[in-house]
């Protein structure tokens, strides 16, 4: 057989590298394309205002999304508070009963499957199962939906992290007398407390800016969030009304609401990378 | 001594049975998703039947409703979305496994992973402000210049519509898809490659006759975990699919998906049939996404099997 010739293969081989170096280039591009211009255009939203006083009228200029920024963070922490334990939890019955039974397995599988179903989906059943019955929208039944969303997100994680604890810390401290939950809580979970960190501030930066969950249950509003037993302020839906409003004013304020939401997300993400450094 | 003992046996079947639920919990929620969307959308379900499904009707006025312009839409959509960001990523991953020098690949993968983190809402504004009057100005105008006279690329240059839908879709789930190709690269036993090098192959030919075929399982799996984050994408598409009841054949042309027929037109949903109508929109979404996700899970998992040798 004729050896190729060499010139087409190299030209070949030269176009690839051009053209991957391209791909990683255009990706580089877009991340500073939309953090560029959220940055921008955010930027010239912000003011004292801004960050301490509730929304103007339509068509008027200043206001302040203060309401919303508040009604997102109680939201987001009440839908942790409910979600992370049963989390928790849920992967401590996956990491230290449940590895080969047939429960432990379903439960595992559909996890994973949770975590790739639609956040609007999650919104839609919370949406019938506590919306339709009490027959207003509610701040609560936004938790809840976000609470969901955490659930099966941390339930892995947490089962990940406590499967990486050698056995013989179970062993060891068994040995020493104390009770199944004693070493599980106090052994295994305090092991591997780092991993569980991560991945429970991994999961709140991934809820903290879902806008779909929220649409159908804590829907939105003008006002302070006094309770969330009504309809609650929050920052990802007020993007999504004011962007889809004419006026000028309200886009940019949801450039500055959007500028926020990404700062949050960035810094969570940020702070779970500083936890797992530490741990190495 | 038996006293403590059997006080430790009962705290330890309290929570054994504590965690069991809560883990109970997750299969509470998979079956209450279904059951829920189910009778929610019965009175479509009744008034419809399997019609919904290949209907192309919407008119909340005269209450007939089918889900077929949305369902094309979802599926262009993300069939765009793949078309571009599978190439692309295989680019992506190549770059960082095989080319770049690691003090070069280290800040690019964090670069790409980054963009996994920022909140699809943001995608939608920047999708809808920035990137779509782009797609009017630059993008529609050179298509149409160039391959207008396919009729995909033909109508006004509007910016927002199933095209851009697509490319931003995919500039969502590149970083999901080049992440998990990265490591499929990366795991490919250095000395297969090597061989295929002392043989004189260029870096090209090593990945596409080595590589890529060692790690073919892996490639379709990373895949498959961008059509299932693709498929059910709610607010950047919303923002910028234009949410038009019709099926066209331009790619130019505004369109629909369900999930962002119900996040425009839930709040709107006046009657009962209109809203049963769209609950049942929600679960043809959870069937396909769950279809997808199963189908995802199983592979990636005989992928572990395989590579574990059992």
């Amino acid at each position: 057989m004729l050896p190729r010739p060499r010139r087409p293969r190299q030209l070949a081989d030269l176009g690839v590298r051009v053209a991957s170096a391209f791909g990683a280039l255009l990706g580089i591009v877009i991340l500073a394309w939309i953090l560029g211009e959220v940055i921008r255009r955010g930027l010239s939203a912000f003011s004292w205002e801004f960050f301490t006083s509730l929304p103007g009228p339509p068509a008027s200029v200043g206001g302040g999304l203060a309401n919303a920024m508040l009604g997102t963070l109680a939201m987001t922490a009440l839908g942790t508070a409910m979600g992370v334990p049963v989390g928790i939890l849920a992967g401590m019955y996956l990491a230290e009963y449940g590895h080969e039974g047939k429960f432990g397995m379903l439960v595992r599988f559909l996890s994973n499957v949770m975590m790739g179903i639609p956040s609007i989906i999650i919104g839609l059943f919370v949406y019938t199962l506590v919306v339709v019955p009490f027959g207003h929208f509610s701040g609560y039944a936004g938790a809840i939906s976000l609470a969901l969303l955490i659930l099966p997100i941390v339930a892995r994680t947490t089962e990940d992290m406590l499967s990486m604890v050698p056995n013989a810390f179970r062993e060891s401290a068994l040995a020493l007398g104390a009770p199944r939950w004693r070493v599980t809580l106090g052994v295994v979970l305090r092991a591997a407390r780092a991993g569980v960190i991560t991945g429970v501030l991994l999961a709140v930066a991934r809820v903290g800016g879902e806008t779909a969950p929220l649409l159908f249950t804590a829907l939105n509003s003008p006002y302070w969030p006094r309770s969330l037993s009504g309809p609650t302020a929050n920052l990802t839906v007020t993007i999504f009304n004011y962007a889809m409003s004419p006026y000028t004013g309200w886009q940019q304020a949801a450039w500055g609401a959007s500028l926020v939401i990404t700062l949050a997300i960035l810094l969570l993400n940020g702070a779970a990378r500083l936890v797992t450094r530490e741990k190495k | 001594m038996a006293v403590q003992q059997a006080r430790q046996r009962t705290g330890d079947l309290v929570f054994k049975i504590l965690t069991a639920l809560c883990a109970a919990a997750v299969l509470a929620l998979v079956l209450g998703i279904l059951v829920e969307l189910m009778r929610n959308s019965s009175v479509a379900m009744h008034k419809f039947g399997l019609k919904f499904l290949v209907s192309s009707a919407w008119n909340p006025v005269t209450e007939d409703f089918g889900a077929l312009s949305t369902i094309f839409g979802t599926l262009v959509s993300t069939l765009l979305a793949m078309l571009i960001a599978v190439p692309l990523s295989l680019m992506i991953a190549l770059f960082l496994v095989e080319l770049a020098p690691p003090a070069l690949a280290k800040p690019v993968g964090y670069a790409i992973e980054l963009l996994a983190a920022i909140p699809s809402i943001i995608y939608g504004m920047w999708g809808l402000f920035v990137f779509a009057p782009f797609m009017a100005d630059h993008i529609q105008p050179f298509l149409t210049k160039t391959v207008g006279f396919i009729p995909l690329f033909q109508g006004p240059p509007m910016g927002i519509g199933m095209l851009t839908a697509g490319i931003i879709l995919a500039f969502m789930i590149l970083p999901f898809i080049s992440a998990v190709m990265r490591d499929v690269f990366a795991m490919v036993p250095a000395v297969i490659k090597e061989s295929a090098y002392g043989m004189g192959a260029t870096t090209w030919e090593v990945t596409r006759q080595v590589t890529v075929r060692y790690g073919l399982r892996g490639l379709v799996g990373a895949g498959l975990l961008g059509l299932g984050r693709a498929i059910g994408e709610t607010m950047a598409v919303t923002f910028v699919i234009g949410n038009d009841h019709s099926i066209s054949a331009s790619l130019f042309a505004a369109s629909n998906s369900i999930a962002s027929t119900l996040a425009n037109e839930f709040a709107e949903a006046s009657t009962p049939v209109y809203l049963a109508a769209l609950v049942e929109l929600g679960l043809v979404l959870f069937v396909i996404t769950f279809a997808i996700q199963v189908a995802t899970q199983l592979w990636l998992a005989r992928i572990k099997r395989v590579a574990e040798g059992r």
